[in-house]
């Protein structure tokens, strides 16, 4: 990877370092856990142990008597709450049975930790001390961890509801799908399970709140701090001109932090009573049991095709496992996969059914790709099913149902409009890069060794830039907001730049990409645009960073601000110049006259005019030069490319490890390949870890099993393999600046690409499918069970007894010791 | 991630150490690396009452080398250990420890003591037929290998001792291989085979099998060793000793291992870690 230097005015396509590294790596950067205020207090939550109780009595007595201890509140203690936590999807005429979730336990617990009471002290340690005094009674109610177990109703998870079921949700196109499968010369079908993972953000959540003076300062490691203000404003009725929302340097959220937290509200109420800061910082384990899980889907799937491989349908019936209750977006998130159910293929009749289904578990909500790496894995997984049922080449299987690239824009059975696309010019890179031939000579020479190598493709389009406002908003699909993006770009009286936006970012490199394209717009150099973001007293309203929305909605929003004023500066200029504004043009950093560049001023001196001189100006003009603007976008964009996996299986344990990476990836013109590059990197590793490592484990007790790094398999730089990166570059008519997310894609691509590479190692050994994650143990036991032995993998679902746990470890090491530890 | 509240003391010697883990009493742990009772101690697994620091003690710290043997400080760190190829099994086993951060701060007496089946060194000081030399107020005495480990994380080592040394064979004229299987390279042995060979004309003169994680404590795979004692080292008597590598083993389940593919896995990796150590 190549650091460049830039041309000035023209710094967009080179791969700038990170404004932001110098004091990330240096540790200069100020996250949530290096913020103290005078007087500030410290809260510890009193969890469930429990997955399904009433809440019987809470004796705070003991803990409420310990040193330094100020207070200790139930949920009995704030009623005086305006609102619950929020769930933000309202779908027109579908009805969502949503379980109200209060920030502390009303007498009923539906999971294990989930808050029942919180201790405030003025000590970090006390309030964990005085936390394990609080002396909770439960009265145990039968629980029900497994999705499918708990769609028969017979244990409820909450009474009032009087179902497990929370929606179900339809979508179909092109014709009737039983009629278009009927008529399919070949059918497959699978049962494919897409367990829960977890974010694992290496910084966990975490909260300050200030109540002073009737007014609310909150600091929250959080991608939304101005939904958390807009919310606060609704729940404790503090209007929003008196609250503001800091989101500090954030450590990463991965759609963890992409949620109206509880522990907010609890420190902002706490506060309010005490008269005091108050501060949180969630443990690991916390982080583990209560920060959202993703996934955790049982997919039902059908594809038909015709026996020469074109695909004639497809139906997803999708479980999904909404845990005990809703998050910000829960129920949603399977429905944004269906949006891009069909991926780069042109299937005539398609149809997704979604169940939710709550059970005794953490809720699920958005996680890296929320919805699409499910909907994507069931695809391209089909794909290579239906490949070797018509004993065809997966690769021609695709290519042969691929939209072309002059079909673009491309309405799907769904109805969605697919803004670009070239899917065989991504294909054929990737297959340059990996050569084909190559790889199965020494495939075969290989397995002469013991080593079963594989490859495996995965050819994805998705869809985000979440907005425009129409499509997904209040009248459109049901959010309750509008989903845009604001920006203010100031130019500063001697020609440096401050640009505020409303996305967000927690790591992803805003303030250089975003500088990147302001600078260029008036030709300076990155270095002089700063980009502040994520607090809510210094810009406008602004949505936040998730779903690969930040540069094709709030990259754009910059562009056009910066637009605006450099035509302010043009006509400035032309003023000065006794010109057209026509006839001036940006040129090597200037603002000059067309055919004579030596006339002409510098954004420096245009902003003299403006701020300092102040008499110079056109008739009628204002003076300044600043522009506040939101932007929403005419349509998603719709980022595609295509993933190659290459794995060695050991034959004789079973274990698999991924040897090589090729990823073609397209997400129109780069900004910054650094940053799309450093995206495809953490998003295929999200995607491996699924595949191979992590994996949310409940016990048929709705315990936790997997709560510490230890149990969930987090894979590590040794575990990936050095990728291999390329690009193609199709423009999105969507936007001015031709731009697509990547901050998903890799994700969204990577899982099938895996699971393909490992079926195709074992293809000869009469393995054709295992479920996810791809374990030495289940792929030795599938090899087992190939040769006649054994009964096959172990089942993924959750809540499945598993062998004693307290002595055993689970992964790697005791996490319950009993006695004589140490 | 918070642990409860404890008292901490930094021992200046061995004696001092012990004086204070006496003085201490029941809840008194010495802390060393801290790498596995730290983690444990967040947890709120473990309350100690007291941590007596034995981290700093020099005398505690180095590998005299003599003749037959090397005589291990046990406050000897695995970093110190994973550079030291002369020192064979060991020293391959130290390399393969969780991950580098871990290694710089880890020693092998804390790790001896904590006696977790699933950690290296344990195996590896079974098959070695090592000793770990302990002190208390009563003075020294020395616990074979063989006795060390009695059970799930518990050890000969009585209250009011301190490990001050672990002496290991130099075992020249034997080959050796050290096999760790896990999902990721930072992870404990899901099985850890540990194996020494000594070649006489091709014949198996001496064999001895460590097996880490096959049971509550570390094992010997006595029937294996007995299977390849004397018979010429070619891969049809290994693969028929690797055979017999989970005989008299009792592996536990846990959520990415089952007794069964545990017992498959002992053997698979004895039969690697056999062919290496008679390759060499």
């Amino acid at each position: 990877m190549s650091i460049t230097e830039a041309p000035a005015g023209k710094s967009v396509g080179h791969s700038l370092r990170r404004k932001e590294d110098p004091r990330l790596i240096t540790g200069r950067a100020s996250y949530i856990d290096d913020i103290a205020l005078p007087g500030m207090l410290y809260m510890a939550v009193v969890r469930s142990t429990e997955a399904h109780a009433n809440v019987v009595s809470i004796d705070t007595s003991s803990a409420l008597g310990r040193p330094g201890i100020k207070a200790v509140y139930t949920g009995a203690d704030m009623s005086d709450l305006l609102a619950p936590l929020p769930m933000a999807w309202a779908p027109p005429g579908v009805e969502i049975k949503t379980p109200e979730r209060w920030p502390l336990a009303r007498g009923h617990v539906a999971h294990v930790g989930e808050a029942v009471a919180m201790v405030i002290g003025d000590d970090r340690y006390g309030v964990v001390d005085a936390a394990e005094h609080v002396a909770v009674e439960y009265e145990p109610l039968a629980v029900v961890v497994d999705v499918e177990q708990a769609l028969e109703d017979e244990i409820l998870v909450h009474e009032s509801l009087g179902t497990n079921k929370a929606h179900e949700w339809t979508m179909g196109g092109g014709g009737d799908i039983e009629q278009a499968l009927a008529d399919s010369e070949v059918v497959v079908e699978r049962r494919i399970v897409n367990h829960r993972t977890a974010g694992a953000a290496i910084e966990p959540r975490g909260v300050i709140a200030e109540y002073r003076a009737g007014g609310l300062t909150v600091w929250s490691s959080t991608q939304v701090p101005h939904l958390v203000r807009l919310f606060f404003a609704v729940q404790m009725g503090i209007s929003e001109d008196k609250v503001r929302v800091i989101a500090p340097e954030v450590g990463g959220g991965f759609g963890g932090k992409l949620q109206i937290m509880a522990e907010e509200t609890l420190c902002a109420w706490a506060s309010k009573q005490l008269g005091r800061p108050v501060k949180w910082i969630e443990t690991r384990s916390e982080n583990m049991a209560v920060s959202h899980h993703g996934r955790d889907q049982v997919d039902y799937v059908r594809m038909g095709a015709t026996r020469d491989g074109r695909i004639t349908a497809f139906h997803a019936n999708i479980i999904q496992d909404l845990g005990a209750y809703f998050g910000l977006l829960t129920p949603m998130i399977p429905e944004l996969g269906a949006f891009v159910m069909t991926g780069c293929y042109k299937i005539p009749v398609v149809r997704t059914d979604i169940t939710g289904v709550l059970t005794n578990k953490f809720f699920t909500d958005a996680i890296r790709g929320a919805g699409r790496p499910e909907m994507t894995h069931m695809l391209e997984v089909m794909i290579d099913q239906l490949a070797e049922e018509l004993e065809m080449d997966a690769i021609e299987l695709r290519r042969k149902n691929f939209i072309p690239a002059a079909d673009f824009p491309y309405e799907t059975p769904y109805g969605i409009t697919y803004d670009s696309g070239n899917y065989e010019a991504a294909l054929d890179r990737a297959l340059e890069i990996v050569d084909l031939d190559a790889f199965r000579a020494e495939q075969a020479s290989l397995r002469s060794q013991g080593i079963l190598r594989g490859i495996g493709f995965s050819t994805y389009t998705e869809i985000c830039g979440l907005a425009p406002s129409r499509a997904v908003g209040p009248s459109g699909f049901g959010l309750g907001i509008g989903l845009y993006e604001s920006a203010i770009v100031r130019v500063h009286p001697t020609g440096s730049v401050t640009v505020y936006t409303g996305a967000s970012p927690h790591g992803q490199g805003h303030e250089t990409g975003f500088a990147q394209i302001v600078a260029d717009r008036f030709g300076v150099d990155p270095a002089v645009v700063e980009v502040v973001h994520g607090d809510t007293a210094q810009g406008p309203m602004g949505l936040g960073t998730y779903g690969s929305r930040s540069l094709s909605i709030g990259g754009v929003a910059c562009a056009h601000a910066a637009e605006k004023i450099a035509q302010k500066c043009r006509e400035i200029v032309a003023h000065n110049l006794e010109a057209n504004p026509e006839d001036i043009e940006l040129r090597n950093g200037k603002f000059s006259l067309k055919g004579d560049p030596d006339q002409g001023m510098t954004l420096g001196e245009v902003a003299g005019c403006a701020y300092i001189d102040a008499t110079n100006m056109p008739e009628g003009m204002e003076l300044g030069l600043e522009q506040t603007l939101i932007y929403d976008p005419s349509n998603f964009v719709f980022p595609f490319g295509t993933h190659v996996c290459v794995v060695d299986v050991d034959a004789e344990t079973g274990k698999v490890r991924v040897v090589r990476w090729v990823a073609v990836d397209d997400c129109g013109p780069a900004v910054n390949p650094m940053l799309i590059d450093g995206q495809v990197h953490g998003g295929v590793t999200h995607g491996i870890g699924q595949a191979l490592y992590e994996q949310v484990v409940y016990d048929e007790r709705g315990q936790l099993i997997t709560g510490t790094f230890l149990d969930y398999a987090l894979p590590t730089a040794e575990e990936i393999p050095s990728f291999e990166t390329d690009r193609t570059e199709t423009k999105s008519p969507s936007n001015s600046l031709g731009v697509k997310g990547i901050g998903e894609a890799g994700t969204i691509a990577a899982t099938p690409a895996v699971v393909n590479a490992v079926i195709d190692a074992l293809r000869h050994e009469g393995i054709s499918y295992i479920d996810m994650p791809l374990t030495p143990m289940r792929v030795w036991q599938a090899l087992e069970e190939a040769r006649g032995r054994g009964d096959g993998p172990r089942a993924t679902e959750q809540g499945v007894s598993l062998p004693p746990q307290g002595e055993g470890s689970a992964g790697s090491g005791p996490t319950r010791p009993e006695g004589g530890a140490a | 991630m918070i642990p409860g509240e404890f008292d901490y003391v930094v021992a200046g010697s061995v004696d001092e150490a012990i004086g204070l883990l006496a003085e201490g009493g029941a809840d008194a742990k010495l802390l060393a690396g801290g790498h596995s009772l730290l983690p444990l101690m967040k947890l709120r697994f473990a309350h100690p009452s007291l941590l007596v620091d034995i981290g700093r003690i020099s005398e505690l710290r180095g590998v005299d080398t003599g003749d037959d043997s090397f005589r291990i400080g046990a406050a000897t760190r695995h970093a110190d250990l994973q550079v030291r190829d002369d020192m064979g099994l060991i020293a391959t086993a130290a390399k393969q420890i969780a991950d580098q951060q871990v290694r710089n701060r880890g020693t092998i007496g804390g790790s001896l003591a904590n006696g977790d089946s699933a950690a290296d060194l344990p195996g590896v000081l079974l098959a070695l037929e090592g000793s770990v030399t302990v002190r208390s107020r009563d003075g020294e005495r020395v616990i074979e290998a063989q006795d060390m480990f009695q059970g799930y994380l518990s050890t000969a080592v009585m209250p009011g001792e301190v490990i001050t040394e672990v002496r290991i064979p130099a075992l020249t004229g034997y080959g050796y291989g050290y096999e760790k299987f896990n999902r990721r390279s930072e992870d404990w042995a899901m099985v850890g085979v540990s194996a020494l060979v000594k070649a006489s004309g091709g014949v198996c003169e001496d064999v001895r099998i460590g097996l880490t994680h096959m049971a509550s404590t570390p094992l010997r795979a006595s029937a294996a060793e007995d299977a390849l004692r004397g018979k010429p080292l070619d891969a049809e008597n290994i693969a028929a000793a690797a055979q017999l590598a989970a005989e008299g083993t009792s592996p536990l389940g846990d959520l990415n291992a089952s007794p069964e593919y545990k017992r498959h896995l002992a053997q698979v990796l004895t039969k690697r870690a056999l062919t290496t150590a008679s390759a060499a």
